[in-house]
This record gives C-alpha cells, sequence and structure tokens, in this order.
C-alpha cells in the first residue's frame, strides 16, 4: 500500500513527510521527525510517557495514527519552552527534584501543562486524577504533585 | 559530620552538600533533549528483534532459519548456534551470585525454553515489518514438556525437571537426584529451640508473596555496531556498562579492551537493569550483518523476559516473653529464581531478624527454580519478602501482649553492638532514631475512623561499596569536569557535583559531572546496592586529595616555599606565617591560569574498592482505610522515617524514601504476576499489572534521620534500597487494625480482601 503524504504543524512548524498506515503518531514524532522527547513505555495508552496535544487535545500518541495528524497542530515537550525561557511548571519541576530518572518527564509536563491550561486552581485530588494517566516508578509521586500545584499558584499570581 | 573530617570546603562559607541544588542533568530532562536507551540511532542500522517461546517449558528439537534467512532485508539471524557454551562458575555480582552457565541459556535457550518469553532466536533486518515477517519464518520444532510454576509445587519430588543437572547444594550428603531446589542456605545464632523454651507467647505463621516486576517506565534498549576488524560500540541503558562490557566479552569470547560501552541516560531499573539481555544479540546480529543493530523490547517482553523479583512462601516462627523480649526467630523461606538458579533468598534470610537483638534466630532458605522468567535483583533484594513476614509477626506478638508496636520494636531494636544473626556487629545504626521519630510525628498521634487502620513497620538493608573510580578535571578557567562510571538513576550527579564542589573550594555550578564510557575511567562496579552516591562520593574525595596535594606542590614551587609554609584550607592553597605577608592564597581558579606554567593539566583519578558501607534502617507509618463493599484499600497517610547517614542532596534522599515507600504500596496492595493453568502469564502490561498512579497514593512525609556512618568522610549510608523493605509488613498490619484480620498473603488486592470480608461476615453485600 502506498504511503500516506502528511502536513501538519509541529510546535509551530510546518512539516511534511510520508507515513505508513501502521505507523503511530510516536513513530512519526521519534523516528521521522526525530523529536524524541515523547517516549514508549508501553505502546497501549497505559503509561502515559508519549503524551502529547493534538489540536488542543491531550492523547496518548501511541494510540494515535501518524496519518490522523494531516492538517492538524501537535505540541511535544520540544516545544514546551519559549527560548531560553522555560514554561513554570519545567522550573518547578527542577526546583523540587520531580524527576528522578526522567523518563515519565516529559508525559507529565504535557499532560499538567493541559490541566492548568483548563483549570487555574486545581486542588490536590484533581492533580492525582488528572495525572492518574501518566505512570512515574521512582518519585512516588509526591513531589510531582507539589510541583504541579506550586506552579498553578504561581501562575495565578501572575 | 562533614567539618570533623575536615571537608567541605564550600566557597565563602556556603556548602554545596547538604543544599536542595537544581541537578545538572535537569533542564535536558524536563526540555526532552535527555537521551535514553531508545533515543540512539546510528546510519544504516538495521532494527533487531527476539522469537521467543509460546512454551513455559520445551525441548527444542530443531530450529530452521533458512527461510527467515531468505528474506529480502534479512540481514542477519541468530540462534544458540552462535553462542559458545560456557562451564558452571558461580561468581559474585554485586547483590546476587551469577553462573555464565546459566547467562548464556537465559540470553538465548540452548537445549531447552525454560519460560514462555524465552528468546530462541533473533533477526536483523532493514525495517520493523521486514524483521516481525523472519521471526514467522523460523520454524522452531518444540517437543512440549509439562511445566511448574508455583514455588512448592517446584520442590514436590516428582515436579518436572527443569535441569537434569541440578543438584541441592548446601545438604549434606549431596542428594542422589536431581531437583528443582538450587540451593540450601542457613544461619543459626544460639539455641533456637532452647530460646522458644523460654518464651511466654510463640506466634507460627506462613505468608505468600507473588513475584513483582521493577517496573521501570524504560523498556530495556541497546544499540550496537561491530566492525570487521572487532571493535565493538554499544549504546544501552544499564545500570553498569562495565558489567555488560564483561558480560558481552564473555559470552561472545571477545578481548574487553575491544568492547566499548556508553551508558545512555536510565529511565529506571531498580535492579532489573543489572544483568544482559539484548545487547549480546545486538552484538552477535552486527558481528554477522557488519551494520549497526537496534534493539527496543515492547513491554510484553519486559514482563516475560526480564526481571522480575521472586515471589515466595515464607514461615515464621517467634518467641518472646510476657514482657515483650524476643528470645527465638525461626523462619524458613522458599523463594522462585524463575528458571534459573539464583533467587535473592541468601539476602532474604541475612535481613529477616537484622532489625532486631535476638539471641536465638535459625533461618533456613530455599532458592528454587520454576518455569517463570529468571529473577533478577530489585530494590533490597530478598529482603522485603522475609522482613514483611518477620513484621507482621512482631505486630501479632504486640498486639497479643498488649504492647505498643514501636515500644516493642525499641525494646528489641538492634542498636551499636547488637550481633546480628548473619554474623557482624553493628556500629552506630538508626533503628532507634526512626523509631522515635515516628512517635514524635503527629501523624502518629491522629485519631482514627471505623474500616481504618494504622500500621507500623521497620526493616533494614545492608548497602555496599565496591570497585569505583572517578576523575575530576580542572580546566583552564578554573571550571571542573567531573567523570563518573556509574550511571546516574536518580540525582546522582547532584550528589557528586556538590561533593566535588566543596572539596574543591568552586562553586556547585562550576562543576559539570557526566557519566564517562567504559574507556573513560578504570572498573566501576554497577551503580546498585545503594553504592554509587556513597562509593562515587568517597572516591570524589580521593580525587581531589590527589589535586589538592597537587595544588599545594605548584604553589611551594611558585612561592619558593615549603610544604610546611602553606595548607589547605576553606577551598584556597594558604600561606601560612611570615609567608601570608608575602603572598596571597591561591583558590583552584587561580591555579588553572597558571597551570600550563607550573606543570600542566591539573586532574586527579579517584580509584577504589569502596569499603564500610553503612547499614540503613528505617520505620514506616501508615494509614489506610478499606472500603467494605469492594474490599479496596486507600492508603490514607504515609511516613518514612530512616537513617542516611548524611543526605548528600535532602530533595533526592527524600525522593529515595518516597519512590520505595510507593513501589511496596503495589507490592502489598496489587501488584503481581498472574500465570493461567497453561504456564503462560496473564497480565503482561501496565493496564492488568497494576502500578500505583498518582491517584492511589497520598503525599509521602518523610524524615531524615542522620546517624553518620562512621567509615564515610561525609557521614554517608546508602539510602535508595531500605525504603521498599517496610511498607509491605506495615501495610498488612494496618490491614489488620482496620478490620481485625491478619492477612498473610500479597497482594491485599480487592477480591482478596473482599474473600476475607465475606468469610469473617464483615462485608455488608
Amino acid at each position: 500500500m502506498a504511503k500516506h503524504h502528511i502536513a501538519a504543524t509541529v510546535n509551530g512548524d510546518p512539516v511534511e513527510f510520508l507515513c505508513e498506515t501502521e505507523d503511530t503518531l510516536l513513530d512519526v514524532l521519534r523516528d521521522t521527525l526525530n523529536l524524541t522527547g515523547s517516549k514508549e513505555g508501553c505502546a497501549s495508552g497505559d503509561c502515559g510517557a508519549c503524551s502529547v496535544m493534538l489540536d488542543g487535545r491531550l492523547v496518548c500518541s501511541c494510540l494515535v495514527l501518524g496519518a490522523e495528524m494531516n492538517g492538524k497542530k501537535v505540541e511535544t515537550i520540544e516545544g514546551m519552552a519559549t527560548g531560553e525561557q522555560l514554561h513554570p511548571l519545567q522550573q518547578q519541576f527542577l526546583k523540587h527534584a520531580a524527576l528522578q530518572c526522567g523518563i515519565c518527564t516529559p508525559g507529565f509536563l504535557v499532560a499538567a501543562k493541559a490541566l492548568l491550561e483548563r483549570n487555574t486552581h486545581p486542588s490536590e485530588t484533581e492533580v492525582r486524577y488528572w495525572l492518574a494517566g501518566n505512570l512515574c516508578r521512582c518519585t512516588g509521586y509526591d513531589k510531582i504533585v507539589t510541583a504541579v500545584m506550586d506552579t498553578a499558584a504561581a501562575m495565578r499570581k501572575g | 559530620m562533614p567539618e570533623t573530617n575536615g571537608h567541605s570546603n564550600g566557597t565563602n562559607g556556603q556548602h554545596a552538600v547538604g543544599a536542595r541544588n537544581i541537578r545538572p542533568d535537569g533542564m535536558d530532562k524536563v526540555t526532552g533533549r535527555a537521551r535514553f536507551g531508545a533515543d540512539y540511532n546510528l546510519a544504516g542500522q538495521l532494527i533487531g528483534r527476539v522469537l521467543r517461546s509460546p512454551h513455559p517449558h520445551a525441548r527444542i528439537v530443531s530450529i530452521d532459519t533458512s527461510k527467515a534467512e531468505a528474506l529480502p532485508g534479512v540481514k542477519a539471524v541468530i540462534t544458540r548456534d552462535d553462542f559458545p557454551d560456557q562451564s558452571s562458575e558461580f561468581i559474585p555480582a554485586g547483590e546476587m551470585m551469577m553462573n555464565y552457565r546459566d547467562v548464556v541459556r537465559n540470553v538465548m535457550a540452548r537445549e531447552k525454553a525454560l519460560y514462555e518469553g524465552h528468546a530462541v532466536a533473533a533477526v536483523a533486518a532493514t525495517s520493523v515489518a521486514i524483521a516481525r515477517r523472519a521471526l514467522k519464518l523460523i520454524d522452531v520444532k518444540y517437543e512440549v514438556l509439562p511445566h511448574v510454576i508455583d514455588v512448592v509445587e517446584a520442590m514436590a519430588p516428582n515436579a518436572p525437571l527443569l535441569h537434569d543437572d541440578l543438584f541441592t547444594l548446601g545438604v549434606e550428603p549431596k542428594p542422589e537426584k536431581p531437583s528443582n531446589v538450587a540451593k540450601r542456605i542457613e544461619i543459626k545464632l544460639g539455641d533456637v529451640e532452647a530460646g522458644f523454651g523460654k518464651a511466654d507467647i510463640i506466634v507460627d505463621r506462613e505468608f505468600k508473596t507473588a513475584p513483582v516486576h521493577q517496573g521501570y517506565i524504560e523498556p530495556h534498549a541497546a544499540l550496537a555496531t561491530v566492525s570487521e576488524d572487532g571493535t565493538t560500540e554499544v549504546w544501552t541503558t544499564t545500570q553498569g556498562h562495565y558489567i555488560v562490557r564483561a558480560h558481552c566479552a564473555r559470552l561472545l569470547g571477545m578481548d574487553i579492551g575491544k568492547v566499548r560501552v556508553t551508558a545512555t541516560e536510565i529511565g529506571g531499573g531498580f535492579g532489573g537493569k543489572t544483568v544482559v539481555y539484548l545487547e549480546p544479540l545486538a552484538i552477535a546480529l552486527s558481528k554477522k550483518a557488519k551494520r549497526p543493530v537496534k534493539m527496543v523490547m515492547s513491554r510484553e517482553e519486559v514482563f516475560k523476559a526480564s526481571g522480575p523479583t521472586s515471589g515466595a512462601t515464607v514461615r515464621v516462627k517467634m518467641g518472646a516473653t510476657k514482657d515483650g523480649k524476643f528470645v527465638a526467630g525461626f523462619a524458613e523461606l522458599k523463594y522462585q529464581a524463575g528458571a534459573f538458579q539464583g533467587s535473592p533468598v541468601q539476602p532474604g534470610v541475612f535481613c529477616a531478624y537484622a532489625p532486631y537483638d535476638i539471641e536465638n534466630v535459625h533461618v533456613i532458605g530455599y532458592d528454587v527454580v520454576s518455569n517463570r522468567p529468571k529473577v533478577a535483583a530489585y530494590r533490597a533484594p530478598g529482603a522485603p519478602i522475609s522482613e514483611y513476614a518477620v513484621e507482621s509477626v512482631v505486630d501479632e506478638i504486640a498486639k497479643k501482649l498488649g504492647i505498643d508496636p514501636i515500644q516493642l520494636r525499641m525494646m528489641n531494636a538492634a542498636r551499636e553492638g547488637t550481633k546480628a544473626a548473619y554474623g557482624p556487629k553493628f556500629g552506630p545504626i538508626g533503628l532507634e532514631e526512626t523509631l522515635n521519630s515516628i512517635k514524635k510525628t503527629e501523624h502518629w498521634n491522629t485519631p482514627l475512623r471505623k474500616w481504618q487502620g494504622r500500621g507500623v513497620a521497620s526493616g533494614f538493608w545492608f548497602n555496599i561499596g565496591g570497585e569505583t573510580c572517578v576523575s575530576l578535571t580542572v580546566n583552564e578557567d578554573g571550571t571542573v569536569s567531573l567523570m563518573a562510571g556509574t550511571p546516574d538513576i536518580g540525582g546522582l550527579r547532584a550528589s557528586l557535583a556538590a561533593v566535588a564542589a566543596d572539596e574543591l573550594g568552586v562553586p556547585y555550578d562550576k562543576v559539570r559531572p557526566i557519566i564517562g564510557d567504559t574507556g573513560s575511567l578504570g572498573f566501576n562496579f554497577l551503580t546498585g546496592g545503594s553504592r554509587s552516591a556513597f562509593s562515587g562520593s568517597m572516591a570524589i574525595v580521593e580525587a581531589a586529595k590527589l589535586i589538592k596535594a597537587d595544588l599545594i606542590a605548584r604553589a611551594c614551587k611558585l612561592w619558593e616555599a615549603k610544604p610546611d609554609q602553606v595548607e589547605w584550607k576553606d577551598g584556597a592553597v594558604r600561606p601560612l606565617g611570615a609567608l601570608a605577608e608575602k603572598v596571597k592564597p591561591m583558590t583552584v581558579v587561580d591555579f588553572a591560569k597558571v597551570a600550563g606554567k607550573t606543570g600542566g593539566p591539573i586532574a586527579g583519578l579517584g580509584r577504589i574498592n569502596a569499603q564500610g558501607a553503612g547499614p540503613s534502617f528505617g520505620t514506616h507509618l501508615v494509614d489506610l482505610e478499606v472500603d467494605p463493599e469492594t474490599g479496596r484499600v486507600t492508603i490514607l497517610r504515609y511516613t518514612v522515617a530512616q537513617d542516611a547517614g548524611k543526605a548528600l542532596h535532602p530533595a533526592y534522599v527524600e525522593g529515595q524514601y518516597q519512590g520505595g515507600a510507593v513501589q511496596g504500596i503495589g507490592w502489598a496492595l496489587n501488584e503481581e504476576y498472574v500465570y493461567g493453568a497453561d504456564g503462560k502469564l496473564q497480565n503482561a502490561g501496565f493496564l492488568d499489572y497494576r502500578m500505583p498512579v498518582a491517584s492511589d497514593v497520598p503525599m509521602i512525609d518523610t524524615v531524615l534521620v542522620e546517624v553518620g556512618n562512621p567509615k564515610h568522610p561525609y557521614g554517608v549510608r546508602g539510602v535508595g534500597e531500605t525504603p521498599i523493605v517496610p511498607p509491605l509488613g506495615a501495610i498488612a498490619n494496618a490491614m489488620e487494625a482496620a478490620t481485625g484480620i491478619r492477612f498473610t498473603e500479597l497482594p491485599m488486592s480487592p477480591p482478596k480482601v473482599l474473600k476475607a470480608l465475606k468469610d469473617k461476615g464483615l462485608n455488608k453485600a
């Protein structure tokens, strides 16, 4: 079967490529576009390490086909900082030591950013349930949840 | 601690050690730049895939790879024939023992496939699709054999035998028949029967635990390239790249010096990445194909063919006097090793009673093979299992005697001078301090409601040191390059950079730590045994000593002074006495500027076999609530107190405590390998193998106890492993408090809890 011709926007930049039908969005990001910040931990949508935004919606990129991104906007961890300015979530993750090995970190950051764009005042419970689709085996989640709560508080203050 | 040992000479009195510095590798990890195992690629690389046995136990009659080899795009196929056999020889592998005869059979099945998922062949092809098609074209003829999964069934006299040549070690006379029991070990202290004779109360219970996986989020991944002259390069996600190099060189008959291994960033290991799986296959495929080969496991392969740790059956019998003195402890541990011998039963035996000062102890352990994946180390390997059983019985004794469980532990706690049943006399240790800390928390004194329960348990782990080599280089501008050879799995670079900064008197952010490849430094044992910060910081102190001695010599030359006229103090070489009138102190930066004129590059190599690892004790406190309608258990509150000796970086020490506690919560409540009658794993994915998610757990409060380790220049103890030891017992004890039921089987998952409640008539339904 012929490859699909895809044109999309990734982190604000236009991209154009060919992909196989079975290639996932994660495959395309990692292998075709060389954006390896999104990680494959399970390929079944259980770990959230491949979390990206697709037209403003938080998705596991391992559960979306590459062909589905045609004409759409994708945002990944690589697009989270602006120039030299880290996103407040990235700063707080560093400050709070909210990562140990760091493999789950890109997925957590993308998912947490999506939360804070919808809810500027999340409770601890809301943070925990929103991030329940992201597995972390190192931290026990404590410092991740604290970092997200502190970011929300700092962003409210402006 | 630091001051008394003359270290930590930070600039302006600021110590980097003990501060919550931003980790040097953090920026790359929050921006997606950090490169983990699967993120490496080479031009012209092939994709490697593994054919795995569908049977839990089968003789491999023949393997025909001709059709796969003929498929266009297939560049290499390997089987057992590509790996020379290895003689039987036990060698120490950190906290575990290993035998290359078994390693070669685990990476590629030889006479038999011994578990579902056992590698039988591998291919390298130009695309994933072609590699997959090629696997289907490999024709393996199996003679399916009866299998055995359960550890007690595997010990039965007529159980299916995994290895015809496995005769139980540690029994006299040597058994006449082979069995699945690889080893029997035993430790004795005092006279346990006499001890039970003095007891007013004896509690005797049997416990069962399920095998659990380390659960690192990053699957195994390796990229290898072998040139025509045999020069080999490997990039792999591992806890020990020197160990990978040693294993691969041995398995494939290569000179160690020809193999260069780079440890990529590692996405979690917890002991599970201390062994080789893909690396020798990728090298063998690349050797054949003469092209780079990249291999990445799927999550299903991770579950079926790597890790896990043992499940076990454990009997614990303890005796105490009515005023609460423990007088005897007996235990019998049967640990699953998986398909090859080498369960962590020995540390399980050693740790069982280590937290207590008991005169009479007798512990027996069995290492038992069955048709499961070969176990790998998992955080304090073996200890959580035996200590869970003992801590459950300790709790039962406390209840029966009406003594507060912290008080009972305090009365019997191991302290400095206590002789442990496994041999040594403890030096200064912090168990009592952790118990006291827990007792003082607000948490301990908060009331609970119906269906809620509170549990406490303590835990112990030895910690290790071992061979370590680091380098410190002072660059031309006075910044410092630090190279270590133990992969950074959770903040190591931050801890080591702080030590280097204080030792050399430079600011923390002027030290750039990197993890060097195997060609950069002398041999480093792996990151495991809670050794990397302990040993690495010791080696840095040694490297810094060499640099300081060199700088003193250079100062003497520049100042035309004698060694007794100068000293290293507060981050500089300082002139003493009359000389101080003439010349100004020189810092590392000052020397860097004149390095060329004073003797050339400034560098120090620290190389040690680190001794004196201090054991770390911890005590955990947990509140939970049981839902009587569903059997679901919710963790309400959790506090960890543990002795760190000295926390080089408090935030990452807390992180170890919190992460270990949550792994323990998963082990206690949900995680288990579920096998069908067909001997196949039924839950090889994160949906059905249920690890804790953020909404399953509360904040994990921590208390950093610091009873300095006198054998370490900063007082450091390993901290990584102990935190997974107490949770199992603490949660089981809290379950008893909430329900009145003593659960003796893990995990305490909703179906089991519900059944127990129903059996007791406690369930509403």
